[in-house]
C-alpha cells in the first residue's frame, strides 16, 4: 500500500522539555522541524516536575561547575560518564540563564538574582557543606520551563503533529534513520515522513511498574522504536524509587511525614524499620526505606489482599499535627487511598519515578551502538534526548534537580549539532522502498485479529511482574523468576487483540500500540538486572551486596533480537579535568 | 444523551494528562459520568481539558473554585467521583 509522505529537515519525536528545546535551536536556524506528540506539548509529562533546575550560579553561596561535576558523579556512583557529566554541569548555568531570557518566572532573591533552593546532594567543595543550587519556579518548575518553550517554539513557527504518534523508524540499507512512520489519532492515518535526522524524545517508561509517579503516557515509545530498529538500551536496571506512593495508585506521600513522627508498620502491625535501621528507624534514607519496604512485601509482610503494600501510620500525631504541619497530605490520602489519616493509616508502596538508563548517546545527543569493534559507533541520522536517552549524566543514580537540567543541556546540544551537521549533509537519503511496510503490518495483525488476549490484563499482568519482581529489592531468585515471567507476557503482546476495528480516533488500538513499547522496555529492565551481579546506585541485589568495581564497572547494553546483553566501558576521563576515580559512597 | 463513538473516544483521549494526579482523577470521574454528561457538560469539560495541568489539578482537590455555575456543578462532579 503506498502511504502519504511529507518531508522534513527533522523530526523530533515528543514535546516535552527536551523535545521543545531542541526543536527551538533547529527551528530558529530556519530548518523544517515538526515535533510530533500523543498529548498538547504543555501537558507532557515534564510538568510534573517540581524540584527545580540544578546549576552552580553561586547566587547564594560560592558554588562552581566542579563540584556540580563532583557531586553528579558520586551520585551516579560512579557508572556516570564523565565527559557528559563534565559537558552538562558547564553547560548549566549557560541553559538556566538562556530560560531566564525567554521569559522564565524562575523564584527571585531581594537584588534580582534568581534563588536558588537547598536539595539533598548538592555540596560545596566536594562534599564538605550543603550548596544551594536548585533553581526554581515555585513548585511548578517544570510547569513554567514547559510553558515557556512551547511559546517559543510557536513564534519560531515549530510545526506540531498533535496527537500523533510515532510508531516506527525508518533506517536505509547503510543502517542511517531516514524518516519515521507515524499515525494520526483523530484519523487513523498512517503516514511516511522522510527526514535527514529524526530526535526520539519520548521520555521515561515509568508505566511499566505498577507503582509508578508516572502520567499514563509515559509508555517509552522513543526505547520501543529504537529498540525495533536494532538499537540496544543502556544501563535499564538502574530506576528510582520513592519509598512512599499511595499502593494502587502512585502519588506520592512526601517524606515530611515520616520526619513528623509518622510510622511504617508490616502485616503483624510490626514498626519493621526498627530492625533494619535501629538508630534512625523510620528517619534512614530514601534507598533503605524504600528496600526494607520491599523486602517486607517479598518476604510475606505485606498487608491487603495480595500483601503488595505496607502501611504508613500517623493518627498518633493527632489531628493538629496532620492539619496544621502536614498540610495537603489529609486530602491526597482521602483522594487516592480513600482513607483519612486522621483514623486510618495509609497503603504505601515503593513507588518508581525515573529511568536512569535509555537509548544509547553521546553529549551531543547522537544515538552509538557498539559496531566493528568501536563500542560507541554513531547511528547516522538518528539522536535521543532526555529521560528516553542515557547519555550517560545520571548513571546508577541521578542527582536531584539533575533531570530537568539534563532535559535543557543536552536538548540544546542536540540541535546545536543537527545545525552543523545539516549544513555538511544537506541531502535526504532515499527512502528504503519497503517503507513502512513494518509499522502497516504492526496495525494490520490488530486489525485482522478476531479473537486474543486482552491489552488491559496483558498490561497489568506486565506492571506486576516488574513491581514484583525488578522493585528495590532484588535477588536471584526474584530476578530470574522475573525473567522467565516477562517472556511470557512478551509473548501474550504479541497476541493481543482489539475489539475495535475502527480507524478514527481508536483509543483501543493506541493502548495496544503503547504496550508494544512498555514490554521492549519491561524486557530489559529485567534481563538487565538479572544479569549485573553486584549493588551499584538504585540496583541493590540481596545476593550481591557489595559495588564490585572490578568486573562491573561498565555499562550495560540489552538487545531485543535474542534478549542478548552486551556491555561497554563506563568513560571515567572527563573532557578537561583530572578524573574522579570510583570512592565508597558515603552520605 | 448518547455520545458518539469519536466523541467519547477524543475525551477520553484528551483526558490523558501531564499529571498522574489528573489520569486518576478524571479516570475515575469518565468511568462513572461519560455516558450520561448532557452537551453542556460536555462544552464545560472540554473547557476544564484546556487547563494548564496544575490548575485543573487545584481545582479537583477543593483548593481553587472555578467562576461559572455550570463549572462549578461540573467540578462537584469531579470532586465527588
Amino acid at each position: 500500500m503506498a502511504l502519504n509522505k511529507q518531508i522534513f529537515d527533522t523530526l523530533i519525536v515528543g514535546g516535552g522539555g527536551s523535545g521543545l528545546r531542541a526543536a527551538l535551536q533547529l527551528a530558529e536556524a530556519d530548518h523544517r522541524v515538526a515535533v510530533f506528540s500523543k498529548v498538547f506539548p504543555t501537558r507532557s509529562h515534564t510538568v510534573a516536575a517540581q524540584g527545580g533546575i540544578g546549576a552552580s550560579l553561586g547566587n547564594m553561596q560560592e558554588d562552581n561547575w566542579l563540584w556540580h561535576m563532583y557531586d553528579t558523579i558520586k551520585g551516579s556512583d560512579y557508572l556516570g560518564d564523565q565527559d557528559a557529566i563534565e559537558f552538562m554541569c558547564r553547560k548549566a548555568t549557560e541553559v538556566v540563564y538562556e530560560l531566564e531570557h525567554f521569559g522564565m518566572p524562575f523564584d527571585r532573591n531581594p537584588d534580582g538574582t534568581i534563588y536558588q533552593r537547598p536539595f539533598g546532594g548538592h555540596s560545596q567543595n566536594f562534599g564538605e557543606k550543603p550548596v544551594q543550587r536548585a533553581c526554581a519556579a515555585a513548585d511548578r518548575t517544570g510547569h513554567a520551563m514547559l510553558h515557556t518553550l512551547y511559546q517559543r517554539n510557536v513564534r519560531a513557527r515549530c510545526q506540531f503533529f498533535v496527537e500523533w504518534m510515532a510508531l516506527d523508524l525508518i533506517r536505509d540499507y547503510e543502517g542511517a534513520v531516514v524518516g519515521l512512520v507515524a499515525m494520526e489519532m483523530e484519523t487513523g492515518q498512517v503516514m511516511l515522513f522522510q527526514s535527514k535526522a529524526v530526535v526520539l524524545a519520548t521520555g521515561g517508561a515509568g508505566r511499566i511498574y505498577r507503582s509508578s509517579t508516572n502520567a499514563y503516557i509515559n509508555t517509552g515509545d522513543g526505547m520501543g522504536m529504537a529498540a525495533r530498529a536494532g538499537i540496544p538500551l543502556e544501563d535499564m536496571e538502574f530506576w528510582q524509587f520513592h519509598p512512599t506512593g499511595v499502593a494502587g495508585a502512585g502519588v506520592l506521600i512526601t517524606e515530611g511525614v515520616r520526619g513528623e513522627g509518622g510510622i511504617l508498620l508490616n502485616s503483624q502491625g510490626e514498626r519493621f524499620m526498627e530492625r533494619y535501621a535501629p538508630t534512625m528507624k523510620d528517619l534512614a534514607s530514601r534507598d533503605v526505606v524504600s528496600r526494607a519496604m520491599d523486602q517486607e512485601i517479598k518476604e510475606g509482610r505485606g498487608v491487603g489482599p495480595d500483601k503488595d503494600h505496607v502501611l504508613l501510620k500517623l493518627d498518633h500525631l493527632g489531628p493538629d499535627v496532620i492539619n496544621k504541619r502536614l498540610p495537603g497530605i489529609r486530602e491526597i490520602a482521602i483522594k487516592f487511598a480513600h482513607v483519612d489519616p486522621i483514623k486510618e493509616p495509609i497503603p504505601v508502596v515503593p513507588t518508581c519515578h525515573y529511568q536512569m538508563g535509555g537509548i544509547p548517546t553521546n553529549y551531543y545527543g547522537q544515538v552509538v551502538v557498539p559496531k566493528n569493534g568501536n563500542p560507541n559507533s554513531i547511528v547516522p541520522g538518528l539522536y535521543a534526548i532526555g529521560e528516553c536517552a542515557c547519555v550517560s549524566v545520571h548513571g546508577a543514580n541521578r542527582l536531584g534537580t539533575n533531570s530537568l537540567l539534563d532535559l535543557l543541556v543536552f536538548g540544546k546540544a542536540a540541535g546545536d549539532h543537527l545545525v552543523e551537521w545539516l549544513k555538511t549533509n544537506p541531502q535526504h537519503r532515499d527512502l528504503p522502498k519497503d517503507a513502512g511496510d513494518f509499522s502497516l503490518s504492526r496495525l494490520a495483525r490488530l486489525d485482522s485479529s478476531s479473537s486474543g488476549e486482552s491489552v488491559h490484563e496483558v498490561g497489568q499482568e506486565l506492571r506486576r511482574t516488574v513491581q514484583n519482581h525488578a522493585g528495590v529489592f532484588r535477588t536471584e531468585q526474584l530476578l530470574s523468576e522475573g525473567v522467565e515471567k516477562i517472556k511470557e507476557v512478551a509473548e501474550r503482546v504479541k497476541r493481543t487483540h482489539v475489539k475495535d476495528k475502527s480507524k478514527v480516533f481508536n483509543t483501543a488500538r493506541i493502548e495496544a500500540l503503547e504496550l508494544e513499547n512498555l514490554i521492549v522496555v519491561a524486557e530489559a529492565t529485567l534481563v538487565s538486572a538479572e544479569a549485573r551481579k553486584e549493588s551499584r546506585g538504585a540496583h541493590a541485589r540481596d545476593d550481591f551486596k557489595e559495588r564490585d568495581d572490578k568486573n562491573w564497572l561498565k555499562h550495560s547494553l540489552w538487545y531485543q533480537e535474542g534478549n542478548r546483553m552486551d556491555y561497554k566501558p563506563v568513560n571515567l576521563k572527563p573532557l578537561t579535568v583530572e578524573s574522579f576515580e570510583p570512592k565508597v559512597r558515603v552520605y | 444523551m448518547q455520545l458518539d463513538k469519536n466523541r467519547k473516544e477524543r475525551i477520553i483521549w484528551r483526558s490523558r494528562r501531564g499529571l498522574l494526579e489528573m489520569d486518576l482523577i478524571l479516570e475515575r470521574f469518565l468511568s462513572k459520568h461519560l455516558d450520561s454528561l448532557s452537551e453542556d457538560e460536555i462544552l464545560v469539560y472540554d473547557g476544564f481539558l484546556q487547563l494548564p495541568d496544575n490548575d485543573f489539578l487545584d481545582m479537583a482537590m477543593g483548593r481553587k473554585d472555578p467562576q461559572d455555575i455550570l463549572e462549578i456543578a461540573l467540578m462537584n462532579k469531579i470532586r465527588n467521583s
